[in-house]
């Protein structure tokens, strides 16, 4: 074709005009069968490059043989929403020298937009492409070898870096639509042998949880629901990925067709549980930022009602068009709840680093409800504890927190322990649940903190919300 | 009444958040000989320890002619649980047994007469003197049938149906109910079959079974479902018990209503609906004094 696009992985690099100091982007649909952060990486450390900033969507497992490439200098600063694994226990023990900053999804999109986070290159791994740039998460051909779904939180990067590659494998005729990422956005074209191991995005099938805590917490969370005074025709809803916030929507599920009550739409990750009640009518419309599972990314690819938006338009709290700012109900997990609603997604009350903050912030925030399920113990972990270890989502965006032990609703919004009380579920205090938790397992020693600050979590409005030191 | 390994620091820790309404923590059969000690102290520091709030706490023994059943008595009365359960009960001496041992028990520790007891009866013998099990000690709250060990001394299997086990639960409440204490039926282990397990629990409700021995907290809202009152069921007794009301304010000693008379067993029936629907939270307790 004129004007191709397709080059080498080092050619795109050299005609990126990318320079040591440089920022270089990416994003995490593959998620734990990603191949496209470590494939660039190895890459840019062959060519000489050193003192680069990785601005990631996320960075998972998969990704420490970033390890070296921090110990040789090539990278000197990342930023992410999350880390997990071996390159999380080495940041945690104070590998790097700059801290690691970390972003709400709906807060990365806004820095973008708004220049705060500033691309150099962003290379972007997709699914189907063809020679000009136009490029997807789904399958475009008998060739295909990967599918992620959505692409949206390469979205920004896309629109908004200086330079752009795609990374695909498998280059597909012109044209490509329709398209995630525009051509228009476009500089070069990479054809790899794998973009990402589809098979670790997530498993293809629903299986309901049989965790019997998984399923009482559920419940619960879906009483809340339905007695909140946001279950009416028309609600919106988000949910999460964990056992419990699956098993309540099998459970919300139910009650939706006892009482005639569709959704206008869900949001978020959305799973094959929401498929399946797209599917059967209960709900409206799919708005996808991201995909996590093979059903959710086969049914974007097929069903108009199933749009992808990107980062921005999914959860910025600068735009107020960002679908956040319509959303009803959510559901979060939380890895400590405080005594004022304050909740860490982030930061394991071992002091070391294994999670992500995701949307967590920006639904917590924009949404009308906000419920966080999460169970008072996890073998023998406090959830619900006197302060967080990080704080990552403040207590005053925070309405309901769900565990086995009981249901405490914040201060701030007694209209909704009013209904919920109404409804004959019993209420406790916040308080009281971190006295249980003590009462069964003592008052845990203090982390063992250094004095070196290894991340710093920022708001999703640009300020800093809190700081990570480095564990010994 | 909800099984729980007595091994199992995880599973006791929070085994009474499912809301059964006892918990029977296990020395028995499900801990192995290797680590009957460590289980028994285990038991001993939950019961003493986790606040089990209103659940009736049940520990089920080894037998008192093993090594370990005398030590199981002695850890668990000291740690003050409600009720001992007592495996593979044959003979209303082994209840007598028993009764001394605790006895010597909270006599040591000034506790005299809080610990009761339940008998498992297991085996063909055991149903035999099912009666004189049920009627040998004043601590005796009820009789359990043991459908693995009483099938296999049988020389049968277990069935879905449950045919073999049919003398045995009719005998265990005819047991009972002559000696006017409760009786529980058997566990059911398929989890994942739901449906034969609601039949089952429907089958000994019929039966006249106070309750199910359960292995797992998704057993509960079944088991639940089918022992709560349906609504019709306390309209009727309630409009029962509004007929005595009025019959007592009356000084009346014959009970009518809808212009027929209330027969004894119409009012007992009656009372026994309202207690089982305000202890499944379905009515309220003051709402029916």
């Amino acid at each position: 074709m004129r004007n191709s696009k397709v080059v080498s992985l080092e050619e795109a690099i050299k005609r990126s005009g990318l320079q040591n100091g440089m920022t270089v982007s990416f994003h995490h649909h593959f998620r734990g069968g990603d191949k496209v952060v470590n494939l660039v990486m190895d890459c840019l450390a062959q060519m000489g490059f050193k003192d680069l900033k990785l601005a990631a969507s996320s960075l998972s497992d998969v990704h420490k043989p970033l390890i070296e490439h921090i110990k040789n200098g090539v990278i000197t600063g990342i930023s992410t929403s999350g880390l997990r694994g071996e390159l999380a226990d080495a940041i945690s023990h104070g590998l790097m020298k700059e801290p690691v900053v970390f972003r709400s999804h709906g807060g990365r999109g806004s820095a973008i937009a708004s220049g705060e986070l500033k691309i150099d290159v962003a290379f972007l791994g997709a699914s189907a492409c063809d020679e000009l740039g136009n490029a997807c998460g789904v399958p475009r051909s008998e060739h295909a070898k990967s599918i992620c779904g959505s692409l949206g939180y390469a979205l920004p990067d896309a629109r908004y870096a200086k330079h752009v590659v795609v990374i695909t494998d498998d280059l597909v005729p012109y044209p490509n639509m329709p398209q995630s990422i525009s051509a228009a956005d476009v500089e070069s074209v990479v054809v790899v042998d794998s973009v990402g191991d589809s098979s670790k995005i997530a498993a293809g099938a629903i299986r309901d949880s049989k965790n019997p805590r998984d399923i009482l917490l559920a419940k619960q969370a879906a009483k809340v629901i339905i007695n909140s005074g946001y279950f009416e025709d028309g609600f919106s809803i988000q949910t999460g990925t964990g056992g419990a916030s699956l098993a309540a929507v099998k459970y919300i599920r139910e009650e939706m067709l006892k009482r005639n009550i569709k959704a206008s739409f869900a949001l978020g990750g959305i799973t094959a549980h929401m498929v399946k009640l797209h599917e059967e009518g209960l709900i409206g419309k799919l708005i996808d930022v991201q995909s996590f599972d093979k059903v959710a990314a086969e049914s974007i690819a097929r069903d108009p009602l199933h749009q992808e938006v990107s980062a921005v338009e999914y959860a910025s709290g600068q735009h107020l068009g960002s679908a956040t700012h319509a959303l009803d109900i959510v559901i979060l997990s939380a890895l400590e709840v405080d005594v004022h609603f304050n909740v860490n997604v982030l930061v394991g009350s071992d002091g070391i680093i294994r999670g992500a903050i995701g949307g967590h912030q920006d639904t917590a925030a924009d949404s009308a409800l906000s419920i966080i399920v999460c169970p008072l113990l996890r073998g023998r972990i406090p959830c619900v504890v006197p302060k967080v270890t990080t704080l990552i989502t403040p207590g005053k965006s925070v309405d309901v927190v769900v565990t086995e032990y009981g249901i405490a609703v914040n201060p701030l919004r007694p209209e909704i322990a009013e209904r919920l009380k109404a409804s004959g579920l019993k209420l406790v205090d916040i308080e009281e649940l971190a006295r249980k938790a003590t009462s069964i397992i003592g008052m845990p020693d203090s982390l063992p903190f250094g004095d070196r600050v290894v991340g710093v979590v920022m708001n999703r409005d640009g300020s800093v919300l809190d700081k990570i030191y480095n564990i010994r | 009444m909800m099984f729980v390994p007595g091994n199992n620091p995880g599973m006791m820790a929070d085994a009474h958040i499912y809301g059964p309404d006892s918990i029977m923590l296990d020395l028995e059969d499900s801990v192995t000989m290797a680590e009957k000690d460590a289980a028994r102290l285990l038991v001993y520091n939950a019961l003493k320890s986790i606040d089990y709030g209103n659940t009736e706490m049940v520990v089920r023994i080894n037998p008192l002619n093993t090594p370990y059943g005398k030590k199981d008595v002695e850890a668990v009365v000291k740690a003050g649980v409600d009720v001992i359960r007592m495996p593979k009960t044959e003979t209303a001496d082994e209840v007598r047994e028993l009764e001394a041992e605790i006895l010597k028990v909270e006599t040591e520790i000034g506790r005299v007469g809080e610990t009761r007891i339940m008998a498992a009866i297991e085996s063909a013998l055991g149903i035999v003197n099912a009666y004189q099990i049920a009627t040998a000690s004043e601590r005796m709250m009820g009789i359990a049938l043991g459908a693995e060990d009483y099938s296999a001394n049988l020389k049968t299997n277990r069935t879905p149906g449950g045919a073999e086990l049919l003398l045995a639960r009719e005998q265990i409440v005819v047991a009972a109910r002559a000696a006017g204490i409760a009786c529980f039926d058997t566990v059911y282990s398929n989890l994942d079959d739901m449906e034969t397990f609601r039949k089952e629990v429907e089958l000994i409700k019929t039966l006249g079974f106070d309750g199910k021995s359960i292995i797992n907290p998704r057993q509960i809202e079944v088991v639940n479902s089918v022992f709560t009152p349906t609504e019709k069921e306390i309209t009727k007794a309630r409009a029962v018990v509004a007929a005595i009301k009025e019959a007592q304010a009356k000084g009346s000693g014959v009970i009518s209503l809808n212009g027929k008379m209330v027969d004894r067993p119409v009012v007992l029936r009656a009372e026994r609906t309202i207690a089982l629907a305000v202890a499944a939270g379905v009515i309220d307790k003051e709402e029916e004094l």
